[in-house]
């Protein structure tokens, strides 16, 4: 799987030297904030090859309890290493104090690993940061969050929001999972801690897919930027699922577990994605027969949607099969995010993400096309110099470019189909949903055809 | 104990509920004596929804059946159907052991049980493994291969299954009224074995059964069963359609379904209307015929093309040589079968009962299609029965006397 932007990035790297393609890729995981700190800590429990894992947290107390050897107590003046009292704008703070530690933290690193729980202060304040200084000194940054439960209440779940948006604009892909839906993997009798543990777990074996779909060389490539086209410009909960199995008929078993997989809504998510990754890793004896009985259900449910696919061989999984599924809707009126409200300073792009959006790729590639002596130079966005206003100006017109009026407006108005069709006495009953469309749903009115 | 052995369908369908009474007269055929229906209220898209008002809706229309037949029900050959149900095709391979090469039965059984030990999910289960052909070494197409010479033994089978539980819903309803079930077959079968005659199975045929809440189809070619399938959109789909284009209740829209619409839209229905009388408060409307025929049209045209576009990948629709057969309550609808030949560019034809003798009344009906052809396998595995059972139970009285 190549992308155009893939080989125009990867040709002069090869007229450098080859020393550059052998270069291992390195990795950091950094867990910022409480929920962070624990989910890098369970990702360690399991070592990877190459891979460092840092903690970073404002409050002392909690960052010592870990056994890990990497961490570093967040703005330690400001808050004298006793936490941000769930204040985004301490935690923000707090980061923006350490930020040239944080940028010798990130320098030569390739690919940044953010693990961080929104809604509390360090990891919605703290992990925008860290994402911006990151990409600064030249690493991909893929974030990868937690979304507050419902009872933790509204104000929580707006913070949740802005960092989300925060962070949107300042990483290259963020997958974020809602808290809300490990009840479903949850019953009535677990504990709190193991309803957490699902929790730090999924994300785990969620950070380990991507690391195996960036790390390894599949037979099939997919990569970052691939991730990114999923990712990017997409609805912000990007729900993500890994199953694995082995045995005699585990590509059967593994389908039939990530179709089961709470994340998924019972693959309902997938009837309704608009663009699906889908990352499949076994050892040497995986078959073409295995790949196929495991894309075409995949493929049927999602028909839609763009779909692409990954397929490594690694040795560890001999006789075992493990997919990643990463899938996103489009959000209506989302197409293009707004890189341009982000109160970050653009930051120079050494190495651009793929999927910058169209609108902004065009006038480069227009560019490139009038002078042909224009080396290829960095997709840059094209964005003006912002023009002068005052402090109070720039505040008013961010909150009207970014999510938090939008989520405003949201919650005054929610947004409709375009069209409420009363399914009548099949209201209740299960839907027949059949090549993506709802069959219960009057045909002339999919079809378009006016009754006049 | 003396009178013959009676044979009872029962199809609890989404729009009514229909009993068909057969029994094997003295030369050995079958005999439609009876039928029962009642309206259906506890059933939607072919499953039950409400089982308390499906009991009494299944009760009654077996009362319906009993007095017609003057006999007394006890068990049922029960029809089945729902979005759940699935057919597909599989393969099994057996080699032949013995030393002279020669396939026994037990090789057959064998072989049909490869064929069956498919990857179902758990909670799905069989109802149907139907032996297609069978292969010995190289040769194709073979029926019944016992004494045949071979290395090797392959069969198709064609395998439909269902969600146990959902099956189960069915079979509760007709255990509550202390019926005992003799099997559970499902509608689509059944329907083609009421219409279908050896020559059409062996020509090829389409069987549509469309029904209120579901639309079952079978492919028949070379006289086996190639295909079947469950659309769960049917007769109440159209109603539920005209009720909101014509912004009519849905009894209403049902009754306006069965009087005036069409499958087709024609020409001339170009600006006429129907009258809707006003009744019990409801104040008259004037309809336009011509939005009552599209909206019919679009959603049949859609249910002929899903199944097309199931089937056609599959390679049977150019096997097709007898047609295409309707039958259900759909097949009621003026010019279905114009639209039916447009669509799968195949002729098509209302299925007619031809095979079985009885009552006129009862074969002549589309509706009644898929319970008589539910009697039809019962008939035809009864004899099955009888015939196996006796060979096999005199095979086992020498076995055990040898055993001595």
């Amino acid at each position: 799987m190549t992308t155009p932007l893939e080989t125009n990035a990867g040709a002069p790297v090869e007229t450098t030297g080859q020393t550059a393609l052998k270069k291992k890729i390195s990795i950091k995981v950094c867990g910022v904030g409480g929920a962070g700190c624990n989910a890098a800590g369970f990702f360690a429990q399991t070592k990877l090859d190459g891979v460092e894992v840092l903690l970073l947290n404002t409050d002392a107390q909690a960052l010592a309890a870990s056994p890990l050897p990497d961490k570093w107590v967040l703005g330690q003046k400001r808050t004298r290493g006793l936490g941000t009292g769930g204040d985004p704008e301490r935690g923000r703070a707090a980061a923006e104090d350490d930020a040239a530690q944080l940028a010798s933290f990130c320098a030569g690193t390739d690919i940044i690993f953010i693990l961080a729980g929104l809604g509390g202060g360090t990891g919605t304040g703290a992990a925008p940061v860290l994402a911006r200084v990151a990409r600064e000194s030249g690493a991909l940054v893929l974030a990868m969050v937690t979304l507050p439960f419902d009872f933790e209440g509204k104000p929580r779940r707006l913070q949740a929001d802005a960092g989300l948006e925060r962070l949107k604009a300042a990483a290259d892909a963020v997958i974020c999972l809602p808290n809300e839906k490990l009840f479903k993997m949850a019953d009535e009798n677990t504990s709190l801690s193991e309803t957490l543990g699902i929790g730090n777990s999924l994300m785990a074996d969620g950070l380990r897919g991507v690391w195996r779909l960036i790390t390894q060389t599949g037979l099939i490539n997919v990569d970052f930027a691939d991730l990114c086209s999923v990712t990017r410009g997409r609805h912000v909960a990007s729900p993500f699922a890994t199953a694995e199995a082995g045995g005699d008929n585990r590509s059967e078993q593994v389908v039939e577990k990530l179709f089961a997989h709470p994340l998924l809504d019972g693959g309902q998510v997938l009837d309704e994605a608009d663009a699906v990754l889908v990352s499949l890793a076994g050892g040497p004896d995986l078959t073409m027969s295995e790949v196929n009985k495991i894309m075409a259900p995949v493929q049927r449910r999602c028909e839609n949607a763009h779909l692409i696919f990954g397929a490594v061989i690694d040795e560890a999984l001999s006789g075992r099969l493990s997919v990643t599924l990463i899938a996103s809707s489009r959000r209506a009126g989302e197409a293009a995010p707004l890189s341009a409200g982000s109160p970050a300073p653009a930051p120079a792009r050494a190495q651009a993400p793929a999927a910058a959006d169209p609108a902004q790729t065009a006038p480069s590639a227009a560019m490139q096309f009038l002078d042909p002596l224009a080396t290829p130079h960095p997709p840059s966005r094209c964005v003006a110099p912002p023009p002068e206003m005052s402090e109070e100006k720039k505040e008013q017109l961010y909150t009207r470019q970014t999510g938090q009026n939008r989520r405003k407006s949201a919650r005054l108005q929610k947004e409709l189909p375009l069209e409420i069709v009363y399914k009548g006495r099949f209201d209740k009953s299960e839907p027949t949903i059949r090549h993506g469309e709802d069959l219960d749903l009057p045909t002339y009115i999919r079809k378009g055809v006016a009754l006049n | 104990m003396f009178d013959p052995p009676l044979i009872v369908g029962l199809e609890i369908g989404t729009s009514k509920i229909c009993v068909v009474v057969g029994e094997i007269n003295a030369a050995g055929a079958l005999n439609i004596i009876g039928i029962g229906q009642a309206f259906s209220h506890g059933v939607r898209k072919g499953e039950i929804a409400e089982p308390a008002l499906a009991e009494e809706d299944v009760r009654n229309a077996i009362v319906d059946a009993e007095q017609m037949a003057n006999v007394e029900i006890r068990s049922v050959y029960l029809g089945v159907t729902g979005n759940h149900i699935r057919g597909f095709s599989n393969h099994g391979v057996h080699p032949v052991v013995s030393a002279d090469r020669e396939i026994t039965e037990e090789d057959v059984q064998d072989v049909i049980k490869n064929a069956k030990a498919i990857n179902l999910p758990v909670e799905n289960s069989i109802i149907h493994a139907i032996r297609q052909h069978f292969q010995v070494d190289a040769q194709t197409g073979i029926l019944n291969p016992v004494g045949m010479f071979g290395a090797k033994l392959e069969v198709d089978v064609h395998v439909v299954h269902g969600h146990v539980n959902r099956l189960k819903n069915s079979l509760a309803v007709v255990k509550g009224l202390q019926l005992n079930v003799e099997t559970v077959v499902f509608n689509g079968l059944a329907s083609a074995l009421a219409l279908l005659s050896n020559e059409q199975k062996e020509l090829g045929s389409l069987v549509i059964d469309m029904g209120g809440g579901t639309t079952d189809y079978a492919v028949y070619s070379d006289g086996i069963i190639k295909h079947t399938g469950v659309l769960a959109v049917g007769g109440d789909h159209v109603s539920n359609d005209l009720s909101f284009g014509l912004k009519v209740p849905l009894g209403r829209a049902e009754q306006l379904k069965l009087d005036h619409a069409s499958a087709v839209v024609q020409p001339e229905v170009k600006g006429k209307t129907v009258e809707l009388p006003g009744q019990m408060g409801l104040p008259s409307k004037t309809i336009n015929l011509e939005h009552l025929h599209r909206i019919t049209s679009l959603r049949l045209a859609e249910i002929f093309e899903q199944i097309e576009r199931e089937i056609a990948p599959l390679g049977w629709l150019e096997r097709l040589r007898a047609g295409v057969f309707l039958c259900g309550g759909g097949a009621r609808i003026p010019h279905i079968h114009t639209l039916a030949e447009n669509i799968f560019q195949l002729p098509a034809f209302p299925g007619k009962t031809n095979s079985i003798s009885g009552l006129k009344s009862a074969l002549d009906q589309p509706e009644f299609a898929t319970a008589i052809g539910l009697v039809r396998f019962g008939s035809l595995q009864q004899k099955r029965k009888s015939n196996g059972g006796m060979i096999g139970s005199l095979k086992q009285t020498l076995a055990e006397i040898f055993k001595r």
